[in-house]
């Protein structure tokens, strides 16, 4: 009965996406919607999926990850060689974009992920750090001057990538490997101790998260008309992050609010570009004040809806 | 009893930390059914040796074996799957689990579906989990803790937390499974609850089991054989009564008399 309840949820709200998507592709399309907000509500989609995908792996997985940013980049030069370089279609630019971020994220994850803790956080930092120093030392795809990159990415594509990235996370996650994945983070000694693969299963996470954050790399370098190195520094990490703790650990529906949120907030302060920063930190600040566990703790939007009012169980962990 | 072939065969076993001997030439042999207890005072090595048997440390002598079968150097995950498996000390759910989930993660190394066909949902998908779900609530019911199998298990009193993690352990399917001072913190009626659960579980299970505990009425109560472990060194090993008698073991609790 319950799997019949899941489902009927699952495509209400797939139909409420795809309704939303028409309305503002009906918008585009009447000219209503100016430039400005579409590139605002693509720079939203794009982050949606860093968020989601940054989620997977610090969130699930609990594996402390804040290289992302070097995902990202892998993803937007190699989508980018694809298309302007190799005259490949877009669609094999994004799918060569993940992929090939995938693929770093195994060479990085392999032997990395053995590490724990504050160990793990400095080798991906550094991970994104040589990708950057790398993509700056190499002529062919313009060095420190960048890459002159057509505008490619539209509203159909960002739509498609994050509505895709979501339904595979949340597969994943509500499924015994997805269990697998948060006993890990729970306590890996003991996730060993009952059979699981718990080198795999990192890796198999920080894949997947490294294959969404290449597919991000490829819109984020097809929606601007250039990229730079310097784009994906370790600042740009740290802003994937902050959208991840700010959702609340381990909450995809809060990863995607969060996502959602303060690239509202950072487009709305570009109006003020000497206070931007100021702002922007106190929202931080306050947040991790009073709420500390994020937007959404570690539950998801849907379960709101189920229990609401009826369970006695439903409140037992907001004291806690 | 000698006649048959040890489920588990430790062989001189030992590991050095350093210049630390913190289990030297231990020789354990346990044969199908048995519910053996391993004591010793604290620090003796115990819970250093459980580690050994499960693969978290690698022994730096001796040999383990399993139904004949070296364990040694395999990783942790493995020898669960071969049929080891383990409580703690120190209670290690998957706290933010709910009860059945914590149950779940212990069958996944026998669930068939793919990651690709959890991801695409295919049938596949949804018969395995429905499977694990049905054979999780049958498995909580034995344990009486099918009422609360949507609780986060942190939310659980302590004793249903022990109950839990044993429950945990034994989904694993093991055939020989260990209990790591299952009774530690527990009142006297919870340890009587502890005791008749582990009676039933042999019974129902049919299982090898080796428990390390404190509470000595629980340990002299409940198992047929008693190894005793003092500085990394077995230093007895024989039936409840003659271990409550045996000199050395006296001295290794209460210390050498004084002349």
């Amino acid at each position: 009965m319950t799997t019949i309840k899941r489902a009927k949820g699952f495509w209400l709200s797939i139909s409420l996406s795809l309704i939303f998507f028409a309305i503002v592709q009906v918008l585009i399309g009447g000219g209503s919607l100016n430039p400005f907000y579409q590139n605002t509500l693509m720079f939203i989609g794009i982050n949606i999926i860093l968020a989601a995908s940054l989620h997977l792996i610090i969130g699930i997985t609990g594996q402390f990850s804040i290289g992302h940013a070097g995902f990202l980049a892998v993803g937007a030069y190699a989508s980018a060689v694809m298309t302007m370089k190799l005259n490949m279609p877009f669609t094999v630019a994004l799918i060569v974009g993940g992929l090939a971020a995938a693929i770093a994220g195994l060479i990085i994850g392999i032997p990395s992920l053995r590490l724990k803790g504050d160990y793990l956080a400095i080798a991906t930092l550094g991970f994104g750090e040589i990708v950057r120093i790398v993509l700056l030392n190499i002529d062919y795809v313009g060095g420190a001057s960048g890459m002159q990159v057509s505008h490619l990415t539209t509203w159909p594509w960002v739509f498609a990538s994050v509505l895709v990235t979501i339904i595979v996370i949340r597969n994943f996650t509500s499924s015994t490997h997805g269990r697998a994945c948060i006993s890990i983070r729970e306590d890996e000694t003991a996730a060993d101790s009952m059979g699981i693969n718990t080198t795999y299963y990192k890796v198999v996470a920080f894949a997947i998260g490294a294959f969404f954050a290449g597919i991000a790399g490829a819109l984020y370098a097809h929606n601007f008309y250039i990229i730079q190195p310097s784009n994906f520094g370790f600042l740009k990490s740290f802003d994937i992050l902050i959208l991840v703790v700010l959702g609340g650990l381990g909450s995809l529906s809060g990863a995607v609010l969060a996502a959602v949120l303060l690239t509202v907030v950072t487009t709305f302060l570009q109006d003020y570009p000497e206070t931007r920063m100021i702002i922007y930190s106190l929202v931080l600040i306050v947040m991790m004040l009073y709420r500390p566990q994020g937007l959404m703790g570690t539950k998801e939007i849907t379960s709101m809806f189920k229990r609401k009012g009826g369970s006695s169980h439903g409140n037992k962990n907001t004291a806690a | 009893m000698e006649t048959k072939t040890p489920l588990l065969k430790v062989d001189s076993v030992g590991i050095q930390f350093g210049g630390l001997k913190a289990v030297s030439s231990v020789n354990v042999e346990l044969y199908p059914g048995e519910l053996v207890g391993l004591i010793g005072p604290n620090g003796a090595g115990k819970t250093t040796f459980f580690n050994l048997l499960t693969g978290v440390y690698v022994p730096t002598e001796g040999t383990i074996s399993l139904e004949g079968e070296d364990l040694r150097k395999r990783p942790p995950y493995k020898i669960t799957q071969k049929g080891i498996s383990r409580t703690f000390q120190n209670i290690r759910l998957f706290s933010e689990l709910s009860v059945i989930d914590n149950v779940k993660v212990a069958y996944h190394s026998l669930s068939k579906h793919s990651i690709l066909s959890s991801i695409l949902r295919m049938p596949s998908h949804f018969k395995g989990e429905k499977e694990m779900d049905e054979k999780a609530i049958e498995f909580l019911k034995i344990f009486n803790l099918d009422q609360y199998k949507d609780e986060k298990a942190k939310n659980l009193p302590y004793g249903k937390q022990r109950r839990l993690e044993i429950a945990r352990a034994l989904a694993a399917n093991p055939k020989l499974l260990l209990l790591d001072e299952p009774a530690a913190g527990m009142n006297p009626q919870e340890t009587h609850e502890l005791m008749n659960l582990i009676a039933l579980i042999r019974e129902k299970f049919d299982l090898t089991v080796l428990l390390i505990e404190h509470d000595m009425p629980l340990v002299m109560g409940v198992c047929e054989r008693i190894y005793v472990l003092d500085h990394g060194q077995l230093i007895a090993q024989g039936r409840p009564e003659e271990i409550r008698n045996n000199p050395k073991v006296i001295e290794a609790y209460l210390g050498e008399e004084v002349s």
